[in-house]
């Protein structure tokens, strides 16, 4: 007998002893409905309430109604900050103004030498100022792990309320998770030592959200 | 790891006369109990979360086999491999194949407390894989080869001091005293090896059963590196883990990072789900899941099952008036403060941790404060009803306790036995009314006095209408 049908084994004979005839199909059940715990009550403003909860979380935000505009204040972003103008991007953003804000964005994943990733996200959660990322060809992972800054530029209606508004959407646009579903909140930070908080421990220094309608 | 609990007693008197343990101890009591009474009202109905919490943990434990079963189906079509081991040792023997079979030379490994119960490292070494732990705390302690002493601040006994010496000694390099320019070190230390390993390690914080996807959350982002880098993953958690929905685990993740650090929510949360295709650009091509039992199973159906609802937040030790003056390591195993106390004697033999159930006061702070709302002391009361049942107590301790047993039963002698006694105990006292010794008892007065009781029972006083 191997080691799963050992654990298994011995999983069903004390579950038969505690309650014999276990109900299995609740299983089933419970799966199909995926019911929702108590949720927070928010108010109806989630753009307000994102941004609150974003900057908390000490990433930065800056806004515009017009998207071509987002070059330029990612590039005046970089110049207060003395970073670098150059770095790579999502190929879905390829399209913008990068070379007339006088920066070198290329569309491509991003290496340990890339200092500034631009990515857009899947959508983005008001309860906590959250990003939600889906891993993919055309949204690789490392864009918004290697570089020091990670610029998202985020499209304001997709903002959602809670976390299980964010699954709902994935489940209605998708059939399965992808590979990695990360959430960010915020540039790296580690509190080791001396539970003192520090930003940018092994990811991003600093993550701009840049919200612009698509 | 060596289960060194047997040793309690005598850790317990070296930590409380380490002046910087201390330090650090009050530190951390600040900061994480502090840090969570901040942000743990952010939850509208934090009751009904936790009961709702509760709930979704036993669920899983009721059922454990078929949620396991779904969650291995769900990962395995998903491309996931997943492995199976009765022990620590299994484990090891599991991750050093598919390390063998991959030819990895170099892990790197986010933090893993599972892999601490294995002694993971150790053995990878043994067969020849390097393995550099990320975490940096973990990574501090693997250079100072010493045990992690909280499951959420691994390095949380040691000062920023103490750690300049260690980076200035094994770096090489000048030393420094910001904590910021030390975590800078760090990360260009680290670097490299995240990009140059074979072979990526991770702990699970959940297994999600609905996807076939392993749940974790980090701050740093390296448990984000060593998932998504090297070609090959290997995942490692107890079997214990499932949760059944997305939903479910986010009701989990509300109380996760608030009970733990203080967080609304972590920097990173990780869900992955199989491995990478071959449109993708980055990911493992090898996902490896290795489901731990190493005890647990003999756990469920039984009178200490809830304690397996555990989610390891680390705010029963944060809260712990015993874990905050002795600290990790006097525990002497994998886990510390009431969950470890539990947790150590049910998982590696009541007859090596026979101190630990004592190690409480039953003042109740952990489990007031436990997102899963584990009764820790009702479960430490039952591991020493176990002791006494199998009577591995001291003959003193069972003669004194069924001495006591008789005289609660007999009222009459007892009102006489303590009419003597809060009179001799009274002329004791003297002048300061504290009594600096008690014969028979010299452990508890050697660290306080016991104040002198007044002369009189609380019967008599009653009696006379007097107030006491």
């Amino acid at each position: 007998m191997n080691a799963r049908e050992k654990i298994l084994g011995k999983l069903r004979n004390a579950q038969t002893k505690a309650t014999p005839g276990a109900p299995t199909t609740s299983l089933a059940s419970h799966l199909a409905h995926h019911p929702r715990g108590p949720l927070p009550a928010l108010a109806d403003d989630l753009l307000a309430r994102f941004k609150e909860c974003a900057i908390k979380l000490s990433s930065d935000v800056l806004e515009t109604n017009d998207r071509t505009a987002v070059p330029a204040l990612l590039a005046r972003y970089l110049d207060e900050r003395k970073l670098p103008a150059s770095g790579v991007c999502w190929p879905s953003l390829a399209g913008l103004p990068w070379h007339e804000a006088g920066l070198q964005v290329m569309p491509r994943p991003a290496t340990n030498q890339d200092m500034v990733g631009v990515t857009g996200a899947f959508c983005a959660i008001a309860e906590t100022g959250t990003l939600m990322m889906l891993s993919g060809a055309a949204t690789p992972a490392t864009t918004s792990l290697l570089p020091e800054t990670h610029v998202a530029v985020l499209d304001p209606a997709r903002i959602v309320a809670t976390m299980e508004d964010a699954w709902d959407l994935l489940r209605n646009e998708y059939q399965q998770p992808p590979r990695a579903v990360n959430f960010i909140s915020g540039p790296s930070r580690t509190a080791d030592i001396e539970q003192t908080v520090t930003l940018g421990a092994h990811g991003p220094y600093r993550v701009l959200l840049i919200l612009a309608p698509a | 790891m060596q289960n060194t609990s047997l040793q309690f007693k005598k850790q317990v008197t070296i930590k409380l006369a380490d002046a910087r343990l201390q330090d650090a101890l009050s530190r951390l009591q600040s900061r994480f109990v502090g840090g969570r009474s901040a942000v743990i009202g952010e939850i509208d109905d934090l009751q009904a979360t936790r009961t709702a919490a509760a709930a979704i943990r036993d669920r899983v434990l009721n059922d454990l086999e078929h949620w396991l079963l779904h969650f291995e189906q769900q990962a395995t079509t998903r491309g996931a491999i997943v492995h199976w081991a009765e022990t620590g040792e299994d484990v090891n023997r599991i991750v050093a194949g598919i390390a063998a079979q991959h030819g990895v030379k170099t892990a790197a490994k986010s933090k893993s407390m599972v892999s601490e119960e294995c002694g993971l490292n150790d053995a990878l070494e043994l067969a020849g894989i390097k393995v550099m732990e990320t975490d940096l705390g973990e990574y501090i302690l693997q250079l100072a080869h010493e045990a992690p002493s909280h499951i959420v601040a691994p390095v949380v006994h040691k000062n920023k001091e103490e750690i300049a010496d260690l980076f200035a000694e094994k770096h090489h390099k000048p030393r420094k005293t910001d904590i910021a320019e030390l975590c800078r070190e760090a990360r260009e230390v680290l670097r490299p090896a995240f990009l140059g390993a074979d072979m990526g390690i991770s702990g699970g914080n959940f297994l999600v059963a609905e996807t076939g996807s392993v749940l974790i959350v980090t701050n740093e982002g390296n448990g984000r590196l060593v998932t998504t880098l090297p070609r090959v993953h290997v995942a490692i958690t107890g079997i214990e883990k499932v949760v059944p929905t997305l939903e479910d685990v986010t009701t989990l993740l509300r109380l996760l990072p608030r009970s733990a650090t203080g967080q609304s929510i972590t920097n990173y949360v990780s869900v992955l789900t199989g491995n990478k295709n071959a449109e993708d650009h980055d990911g493992p091509e090898h996902f490896h899941i290795i489901l731990l039992d190493n005890g647990r199973s003999g756990l469920i159906g039984g009178e200490m099952q809830e304690m397996l609802r555990c989610i390891r937040c680390g705010a029963c030790m944060n809260h712990c008036p015993v874990y905050q003056n002795i600290g990790g390591h006097a525990y002497g195993w994998v886990y510390p403060g009431p969950m470890g106390s539990i947790l150590t004697p049910l998982l590696g033999g009541l007859e090596k941790s026979p101190d630990l159930p004592n190690a409480s006061t039953f003042c109740g702070a952990c489990s007031a404060v436990c997102p899963v709302k584990i009764p820790l002391p009702d479960l430490l009361r039952k591991l020493r009803e176990q002791q006494m049942e199998r009577g591995m107590k001291s003959r003193r301790e069972t003669f004194l306790l069924k001495a006591w047993a008789w005289l609660a039963l007999h009222p009459g002698t007892y009102a006489l036995a303590t009419r003597i006694g809060v009179r001799i105990l009274s002329m004791m006292g003297g002048k300061d009314k504290l009594l600096h010794t008690l014969p028979g008892a010299s452990g508890w007065t050697d660290g306080r006095d016991f104040p002198a009781p007044s002369g009189r029972t609380f019967r008599e006083m009653y009696r006379r209408g007097a107030k006491p």
